[in-house]
């Protein structure tokens, strides 16, 4: 059984049907990539796994719990963990209280504080700007703290959205290196990505969608050597 | 002139309770909550009562200190009621609505008490007129004197509260970014009904106080403070807590100083006064930064 699976699902956001009928899942240690251009229902997708919107229809079942009736924050306790587009740290908040609140589900204070130190052993530099404000760590640094954040609650799923937008490639590659690395240490993640090309070269597997309808998918080097994909997103 | 500014710090630190609790839910849901100065009346109402109840048993400042918890109490679950029963259902509405909803909630709270406890003003049963003492200038009783204490204790353990704890980390957290407050496990709904919770008790330990203070209390008392309680976050910058308590202090010491140069009659054009001059000169306030740091 798949870790995460969507079934049929339907999702309307503001009238306007956003995501039809889609049908994916990622299975137990794998990168999967979710491509398509902008608009085509990627951030909306990951939002309906989050609970932050409702599918109108289909079905969304993480570890074979469906997600219809949970908030967001009992699916972050099931294992999901969701890094949003456009990092969203919270600003006027030091890293560390950053790091903290990823550990909210957890009662237990002094655990969710080893967790903040195992984090900081990953991330370095996260760790040297603990006492800073959020706000004030470059483009780069925020995505890596966002990344943190979420892996404080040790998520079996981890969502990334655009995580290398607008980053240099330098640090693009140390985001995408970190993705990798967390993977390997048994998290499955769901990438969604700009850069096709590093995202598939990532990924055992990849889903295309095109103005929320399911397109192309399948295994990550047939994609790259698709022509069509080629044409869209490799360019 | 120190008696100046004694009454103005008295006063103040009502408005700065008050304030706080204003500037706490404007910054967690970005509500202008305009029923907060009746949470204030229902709180001295509520003390009223109790005090009441207690006359045979215990008075004075025992009896005082025991209904202000009971009074906290009551007036921090009367503000969950209001939350859950009026803005939570709104929470995707537009904000005009939940404004306006604000206003009919404040209404709803003047007539209800109204209704119950009658249109005439009433005596509070307990007055702070023990032995006014000689102190650097200003005559004041020991009365007055704990009550400060009380308010200012209460505006510290708030703010140790929401700067060190995981539940005022939740609550900052979802004043910066509750999209993000919801993917990190914060149970948002919860953690909004704590600091409507909060803010109502904080003004409903003020409304006990000013019961006691001004000795006359009745079901509009909450308008005008309401009005100040609002100049007060704004003067400090609204949403930031450390701003709600300088604001309500700084604007208990304006209309002190200024009623003391031109007589009671003006108290109340001072404190609006102030408000547009924040409100065209620095509309962040003193501490407010624009759209930085909330709570």
């Amino acid at each position: 059984m798949p870790l995460l699976e969507l079934s049929g699902v339907d999702i309307s956001y503001g009238g306007v049907r956003a995501v039809r009928d889609l049908s994916l899942h990622v299975g137990d240690g794998e990168i999967v990539a979710l491509l398509g251009a902008n608009g085509a229902g990627k951030s909306t997708t990951l939002a309906a796994i989050s609970g932050l919107v409702r599918p109108s229809a289909g079905r969304i079942s993480l570890g074979g719990t469906d997600l219809a009736a949970l908030s967001p924050a009992a699916i972050v306790r099931l294992g999901a963990g969701h890094v949003p587009e456009g990092r969203r740290v919270f600003g006027g908040l030091t890293v560390r209280e950053n790091l903290q609140l990823g550990g909210y589900v957890l009662a237990d204070e002094r655990e969710v504080n080893r967790r903040v130190a195992a984090v900081c052993e990953l991330l370095p530099v996260l760790a040297e700007r603990r006492a800073q404000n959020a706000a004030t760590l470059s483009g780069g640094e925020q995505q890596l703290l966002a990344i943190g954040r979420a892996l404080i609650a040790r998520p079996r799923l981890l969502m990334l959205d655009e995580p290398t937008m607008g980053l240099a490639p330098r640090m693009a590659r140390t985001v995408l290196g970190l993705v990798k690395e967390i993977n390997q240490q048994g998290t499955s993640v769901l990438l969604v990505e700009q850069n096709a090309r590093a995202a598939l070269g990532l990924a055992q597997r990849g889903y295309v969608l095109s103005r929320g309808r399911l397109g192309l998918h399948g295994d990550a080097a047939g994609l790259r050597a698709d022509r069509r994909v080629i044409e869209a997103y490799l360019g | 002139m120190s008696q100046l500014i004694w009454n103005g710090l008295f006063t103040g630190s009502f408005y700065a309770l008050v304030a706080l609790g204003y500037s706490m839910v404007y910054g967690i849901i970005r509500l202008l909550n305009f029923a907060h100065g009746d949470v204030y009346m229902l709180g001295a109402f509520i003390g009223y009562y109790c005090l009441t109840l207690l006359s045979g048993v215990t008075s004075g400042l025992p009896a005082l200190l025991i209904v202000l918890v009971v009074a906290m109490l009551a007036t921090g679950l009367a503000g969950v009621g209001i939350e859950r029963l009026a803005y939570r259902p709104l929470r995707q509405a537009p904000r005009l609505a939940v404004l306006i909803t604000a206003v009919g909630v404040s209404f709803s709270l003047e007539y209800g008490v109204r209704l119950i406890a009658g249109a005439d003003p009433k005596v509070y049963p307990v007055r702070l007129d023990g032995q006014p003492v000689e102190l650097l200038g200003a005559r004041l009783t020991a009365e007055q004197l704990v009550l400060v204490a009380v308010a200012f204790v209460l505006m510290g353990a708030l703010h140790t509260l929401v700067m060190r704890t995981r539940a005022g980390r939740a609550m900052r957290a979802i004043a910066a970014d509750p999209k993000a407050a919801h993917l990190s496990g914060i149970e948002v709904g919860q953690v909004i009904a704590r600091v409507f919770f909060l803010g109502s008790a904080l003004a409903g330990a003020a409304g006990v106080m000013a019961g006691a203070y001004y000795g006359r209390i009745e079901f509009l008392m909450g308008f005008v403070i309401g009005l100040k309680a609002f100049t007060a976050a704004v003067i400090g910058g609204i949403g930031n807590l450390p701003g709600a308590m300088l604001g309500g202090l700084a604007l208990g010491l304006l209309e002190s100083f200024g009623t003391g140069l031109t007589g009671g009659e003006w108290r109340d054009v001072f404190a609006f006064g102030c408000l547009i001059v924040f409100l065209v000169a620095r509309p962040q306030g003193i501490l407010g930064e624009k759209a930085v740091v909330r709570m």
